[in-house]
């Protein structure tokens, strides 16, 4: 028997109405990356890039060029005045190499093949104008895909993770290891970059699977196990760490009688992602909220999903949207409790985690809780079931909709039906216009 | 489609539900007059009784130049069709109407034979004693060893009903013009070739000749002749003169001017000719880069090899031998293809004329409605050849593109290339403009066809009076004089949708005084050649003749120079002849059946009743309200009853068709034996259009299937609904033949989601998954008890958002509320209808309601978008209820059906043409519930 919430066929709140399945894609499609505002791109294991029009769901260019399985994704979108605006993505691939494209024109701009090893991830450093891969070696590089600088080989397993820190530095997560590699101006060059490692951070008790830049401030990782630290980003002293937070023994405002079994797979934190206020974990198949100012989990959903939960996104309005290898992706909304201090604890709302089993005790602890912190709770307002294998990502558009991407080779482009409808009209509109069959005719 | 052939039969029922009676009134151009008679006991279709044979039937008959005119076969061949029908008589009859009159000889003045191309003529006849009317079909082909190498034939669709003849006569003038095209096309080719081995024949036997000649003069050194050697020097130049002869003609024949075969849509039988045979030396389609030789020299060349023999120079005509039969008059091909095309007018043409005439208009108004009309009406059907010509009032919306296309069409040049001298007088060909102007064209077609029987009223005369002289009295009732092709080209430019005044004069009305061995010729539509007077005098047999084109003229029309000889004497003939027209028609007033009292006198509709027959000549040009009123014309003083009558199941299906097709599992065998009693001159509701027989009977078993479906399930309105409104309905199931069976049923209520095939899946036997829900709104899925049905049962649990789900094995049925009140009418198990057919129709037309409710939702500016900018959203959205829920009356769920057909709409008139666009999945958050019976 499934704990997992349900939410049944009725969804008030579910705004997507409509789809569209964009189809192309001869594998799993892995990533999925912004563009610009009505434009994204997919990459997958079949080591093709297609580029999508988010709006109408049109195959705007199908990039061939990797032989392998792409590995990583990144937009670079230039920041020059003087020209326009071009939008450019990088990709690296299991064939080592790494190639930038055009997304105006669907062209190849150049390819680097000079890696040792597959490169996993890639990151832009917009403010240098640079961008970062990092493989079991991390190079630097600019627009013009000049190797700047490189470090020395670090490891076999390669850099899993990067993110930029303030002060010119970036983290890299190497297996249990967080490194701060510091960039600088070397001294003979005007191009020339210095990259330093600085410090090498090993509170972690196994591989660091997530990292996120929280703020200027602050940065937070995860690892395998299910450690959550969070870190200074200027001196990367350790904030706070959350070891084992998915323990109700240590929380014992969630409830007590859930033992989860503490295999690895259930407790790793998958993805982290964040907001000014908080980070959202998901772990195992439960999903997180950590609040940084009271440094601890404000409210948590443990069986979001059926199976791991792969990626997590908080909207802007105060909604949560994860995603499974279960297929489905999930919408939550973090709500405040609302409760008058006189009422004892409706049962209503330990019902969200399925159980519907309220005793005295959690009750008492509610209360408890209610005295000096307001309660949050993730209730899930929606579903949306329509692939038939693991969801691996997906993108939030805003008001164009949501794309998600999944094992079974499919993209789908979810929409709000209602807007959809609208927007027809005034397309219909519009060509009415333009036909002139809006005039009477005799 | 709109169809209204049963409102006709329930015009006298009383079962009719009281819900019909309240709804809004058919449209004008739908209702149908009260049969005056119906008090009687008779029925609208008691006419039939008077006529010998149960059905139409096509016959084609030869006037023999051995034995005169014989029937040469009947289509359906079977004895049963013609009864007790004297298809001898009637051939004598209609072959002795013909005005083509070919002729083919040595002209004076020409030293060798000449071919004339002559073209059909095409005549309506009547014969009130025999009760049967005909469209008759003149055409001759050429045969070497015919006198004058011609073999008269005609094709005549032979009818009880004689408003079906003269309201479908351009319909059956265009269909019989393909026949007759593919059998001349045959002949050509078989003349062709025979006139090759004849002259290769002629080849070596002057070589014997003129071998035995040298031989001869060697021996004989006397220096004179013998009575052997002059004779054989005679033969020799009989031969020579001979194989001059002989390829003059086959010259000729080769100059046929083949534009039309170019024309791959005038021609249908040619690719598949040359991929029929696969014959490489058979190209009929020559390469376009050879301008000069125009190709069809290509045509004849290949000729399989043959051995020349000896011949006689001249070979007797003589009367002890035998006549090539059509089919070796033709080439075997185009024999068979032929006989298809005569078994598809047949089809065509088979059922009541009021069924006909119903469809024909449903077909014309369903095409205007091009934002609509996808949704439930099989598209493929509306897009093919519309026979509704006639019907230009229909047509008013489409007129900007027909006078564009006229003006376009009039501006192409006019060129005739004339080749001999009275061969310039020719006019362009209007079999040629039916088939081009087929589609949008109807006003300039009209005034063509109105032009041609006026140009052969002398010539006409002429035969008439020998038939006359002859003792039979043969009468021609309807013919019509007009101006000059010329004239009417310009007017067709300037002004192409007014009649040209000729259009508007009577009819020619002439009543015959006694008969007792009647027949009469209703009208003549004859060759469309105009032979100017002076040629007519020297030719009185007045040949028609298509013009020698050459092979690179444009499609458009062509008009031949006029000469303006003789203009005057034809009017003079034309003045006297309305006088007469006048006189005879105000004779005929005071008769003139209730039926008629609204005559169009601009056109000139002066229908004369005699003999208990009213003769309607035909009108080709006549709008639609006329056809219609035309449409049930009085029957008095016909005795009323049926014949009895077998029911044949072949005809039924067509008989050509016999093999059913898989999905055809439930015969709709009871509509039938319902129907034995009330139903129409051939019992047979007839589909208007042939290529859709098998839609057809699609339907008609769907709708029997249907009714079935809602009789049985008490949860049949919740399951419509959920098609209706764009949900996925899943018919699981383990019998297939029980499942396909529940589709076919319910596809009937799927609207389309574009102008491709229904999204409708009979079979499936994998587990769905989603991008089967966008593409298909109905399934029928396979349950087995298998692992494979495990991942099935699973799929489709997990989709179960998306679907309704109908489990065929265990009656159940798992889909969301419905309460609204279309459904309910659209499908009351209560019904008293009892014919499949019926029941589609019924659901025709609510679907067409909705579908009009659709449209109106759709275009309405205000319902989508703020009228001022700084409205709010809420307000449109509350326009928008109320404007679904009071203005279209609307409750509940109703309201989920027209915005999902408005969506279709929409997406629909958006989508760029040619661009397939992404199929889109809407759904809603709604709760299932479980119905069981």
């Amino acid at each position: 028997k499934s704990s997992v919430q349900t939410i049944g066929e009725e969804q008030i709140q579910n705004p997507y109405t409509e789809l569209l399945v964009l189809k192309g894609h001869q594998d799993i499609v892995r990533f999925l990356v912004q563009i610009d505002d009505c434009r994204f791109a997919s990459a997958g294991d079949d080591g093709i890039v297609f580029l999508w029009n988010a709006q109408t769901g049109e195959k705007l260019f199908e990039l061939h060029g990797h032989t392998h399985k792409i590995t990583a994704i990144a937009p670079f979108s230039s920041s020059d005045v003087s020209e326009e605006k071009t939008h450019l993505i990088i990709t690296a691939s299991a064939d080592r190499t790494v190639i930038v494209w055009d997304c105006t024109s669907g062209r190849q701009v150049q390819k680097v093949s000079c890696f040792h090893s597959t490169v996993k991830c890639l990151t832009v450093l917009q403010r240098l104008d640079v961008w970062l891969s990092g493989g079991s070696d991390l190079c630097v590089w600019n627009r013009k895909l000049d190797l700047l600088c490189k470090t020395s080989h670090l490891t076999d397993a390669g850099i899993s993770a990067l993110a930029e820190l303030p002060k010119n530095c970036v983290a890299a997560a190497v297996g249990k290891e967080l490194i701060i590699f510091r960039l600088s101006a070397s001294n003979n060059g005007s191009e020339g970059w210095n990259v330093l490692e600085v410090k090498r951070l090993v509170d972690h008790q196994d591989n660091i699977l997530s990292l996120v830049s929280v703020n200027d401030l602050t940065f937070a990782t995860g690892s395998h196990v299910g450690e959550l630290i969070v870190w200074d980003a200027l001196d990367w002293t350790k904030q706070a760490s959350e070891c084992n937070f998915w323990d109700s023994s240590v929380h014992p405002d969630v409830q007590p009688e859930i033992k989860l079994s503490q295999s690895p797979n259930e407790t790793s934190v998958q993805h982290l992602t964040c907001d000014e206020e908080c980070v959202f974990a998901a772990v195992g198949k439960g999903i997180y909220v950590y609040n940084l100012q009271m440094k601890r989990v404000i409210a948590c959903q443990r069986t979001a999903h059926d199976s791991s939960v792969l990626h997590i996104e908080k909207l802007p309005n105060r909604q949560l949207i994860s995603c499974s290898e279960d297929g489905s992706v999930r919408i939550w909304e973090l709500r405040e409790k609302q409760q008058l201090p006189a009422e004892p604890v409706p049962t209503g709302f330990f019902n969200m985690w399925g159980f519907g089993r309220a005793n005295k005790q959690a009750n008492q602890a509610a209360k408890k809780m209610q005295e000096n912190a307001p309660m949050y709770f993730l209730e899930l307002v929606g579903d949306l079931i329509g692939h038939s294998s693991a969801v691996q990502m997906f993108l939030y558009f805003g008001e164009l909709g949501l794309a998600t991407c999944s094992a079974d080779h499919l993209i789908i482009l979810w929409k709000d039906g209602e807007r959809e409808s609208s927007l027809r009209s005034l397309t219909l509109f519009q060509k009415l216009a333009q036909n002139g069959d809006l005039e009477l005719k005799l | 489609m709109i169809s209204a052939p049963d409102v006709v039969a329930f015009t006298r029922e009383e079962e009719l539900e009281d819900d019909l009676y309240r709804e809004p009134p058919l449209p004008e151009e739908y209702s149908v007059p009260l049969f005056p008679f119906a008090g009687h006991g008779a029925n609208p279709w008691a006419k039939v009784a008077g006529s010998k044979f149960t059905r139409d039937f096509i016959l084609i008959s030869e006037f023999s130049e051995q034995v005169g005119p014989q029937p040469l076969l009947t289509i359906p061949d079977d004895a049963k069709v013609s009864g007790t029908f004297d298809l001898n008589y009637f051939s004598l009859r209609i072959m002795s109407v013909d005005y083509q009159a070919s002729f083919v000889g040595h002209p004076p003045g020409s030293a060798y034979p000449k071919l004339n191309f002559v073209e059909d003529s095409k005549v309506v006849l009547g014969d009130s004693k025999e009760g049967a009317f005909a469209y008759v079909h003149h055409l001759t082909l050429y045969d070497l060893e015919a006198r004058g190498f011609v073999r008269p034939f005609c094709m005549a669709y032979i009818s009880a009903d004689e408003h079906k003849i003269m309201q479908q006569f351009q319909e059956l003038s265009a269909e019989f013009s393909k026949a007759s095209e593919c059998l001349k096309t045959g002949n050509r080719k078989a003349f062709a070739n025979e006139l090759e081995k004849k002259l290769k024949d002629l080849d070596y036997t002057r070589t014997v000749l003129h071998n035995e000649t040298e031989v001869q003069k060697k021996a004989n050194d006397k220096g004179y002749y013998t009575t052997q050697a002059i004779e054989k020097a005679n033969e020799l130049a009989s031969v020579e003169k001979s194989i001059i002869e002989h390829q003059d003609l086959l010259r000729q024949i080769r100059s046929y001017p083949y534009r039309k075969l170019k024309e791959s849509e005038f021609h249908p039988y040619e690719p598949e000719c040359a991929l029929d045979r696969a014959d490489p030396g058979c190209d009929q389609h020559p390469a376009p880069s050879d301008p000069a030789e125009p190709g069809e020299t290509h045509l004849y060349t290949h000729i399989p090899s043959y051995t020349p023999k000896l011949i006689k120079a001249k070979s007797a005509k003589c009367f002890d031998k035998k006549l090539k039969t059509l089919e070796e008059l033709c080439d075997v091909y185009f024999f068979t293809q032929t006989l298809d095309q005569l078994h598809h007018i047949e089809r065509t043409f088979r059922g009541d004329v009021c069924y006909l005439l119903t469809e024909q208009i449903s077909r014309a108004l369903l095409k205007q409605q091009s934002v609509t009309n996808f949704l439930f009406e099989d598209v493929s059907f509306l897009d093919e050849k519309p026979p509704e010509k006639q019907y230009r009032g229909c047509q008013g919306l489409g007129q900007d593109a027909m006078d564009g296309k006229c003006l376009e069409e009039s501006l192409t040049p006019k060129v005739v290339v004339s080749l001999g001298s009275y061969k310039s007088s020719v006019e362009c060909v209007p079999i040629k403009m039916e088939q081009e102007m087929e589609d949008s064209e109807e006003p300039k077609m009209s005034e063509s066809v109105t032009s041609e029987p006026q140009e052969n009223l002398d010539y006409l005369d002429a035969d008439i009076k020998g038939s006359i002289s002859s003792g039979e009295s043969i009468e021609v009732l309807g013919t019509e004089k007009s101006g000059s092709g010329l004239t009417k080209s310009e007017s067709q430019a300037s002004l192409p949708v007014i009649p040209s005044p000729q259009a508007g004069r009577s009819k020619v009305g002439s009543r015959r005084t006694v008969s007792e061995d009647s027949i009469e010729v209703l009208s003549t539509c004859p060759s469309e050649s105009l032979i100017p007077e002076d040629f007519k005098a020297s030719y009185p047999s007045a040949i028609n003749e298509e013009p020698y084109v050459d092979n690179d003229d444009e499609r458009g029309l062509r008009f031949a120079p006029r000469l303006t000889v003789g203009v005057a004497d034809e009017q003079d003939d034309i003045s006297k002849q309305e006088s007469l027209v006048q006189v005879d028609a105000a004779c005929c007033i005071g008769k003139e059946s209730p039926n008629f009292l609204e005559p169009l006198p601009e056109l000139g509709q002066k229908p004369c009743e005699e003999d208990g027959v009213v003769r309607i000549p035909p009108q080709p040009y006549r709008p639609a309200e006329q056809g219609l009123r035309g449409g049930f014309p009085s029957h008095d003083g016909v005795p009323g009853g049926l014949l009895p009558y077998e029911l044949d199941s072949r005809y039924l299906l067509g008989s050509r068709e016999v093999s059913k097709s898989s999905l055809d599992e439930c015969s709709d065998s009871t509509s039938y034996m319902s129907s034995a009693a009330s139903t129409c001159s051939d019992r047979t509701p007839s589909p208007a259009h042939p290529a859709c027989q098998a839609a057809e009977r699609h339907r008609k078993r769907a709708g029997q299937n249907a009714l079935r479906f809602i009789r049985q399930y008490p949860f049949a309105h919740p399951a419509i609904y959920s098609l209706l409104s764009g949900r996925t309905l899943v018919v699981l199931g383990e019998d297939e033949a029980m499942v396909k069976k529940l589709v076919t049923a319910l596809s009937i209520f799927v609207p389309n989601c574009g102008v491709y095939a229904k999204p409708v899946k009979h079979w499936v036997t994998s587990p769905l998954h989603l991008v089967d829900f966008q593409k298909w709104k109905l399934i029928g899925l396979q349950r087995t008890v298998s692992p494979a049905g495990v991942n099935v049962l699973h799929a489709l649990s997990r989709y179960s958002r998306y679907l309704s789900i109908l489990d065929a094995d265990s009656k159940t049925l798992r889909c969301p509320l419905y309460k609204g009140t279309v459904v309910a009418r659209l499908a009351d198990h209560r019904t008293q209808i009892k014919r499949g057919s019926t029941y589609y129709m019924h659901v025709q037309s609510i679907l067409t309601q909705l579908c009009s409710k659709a449209f109106l939702f759709t275009f309405c500016h205000h319902l989508h978008l703020p009228i001022s900018e700084r409205e709010p959203e809420e307000s449109v959205v509350n326009r928008r209820m109320n404007f679904l829920k009071l203005q279209l009356g609307l409750a509940n769920e109703d309201v989920k059906i027209v915005q999902y057909l408005a969506e279709l709409l929409k997406l629909h008139y958006i989508q760029e043409p040619g661009q397939g666009g992404n199929p889109l999945l809407r759904f809603d958050y709604v709760p299932s519930f479980l119905y069981k019976i």
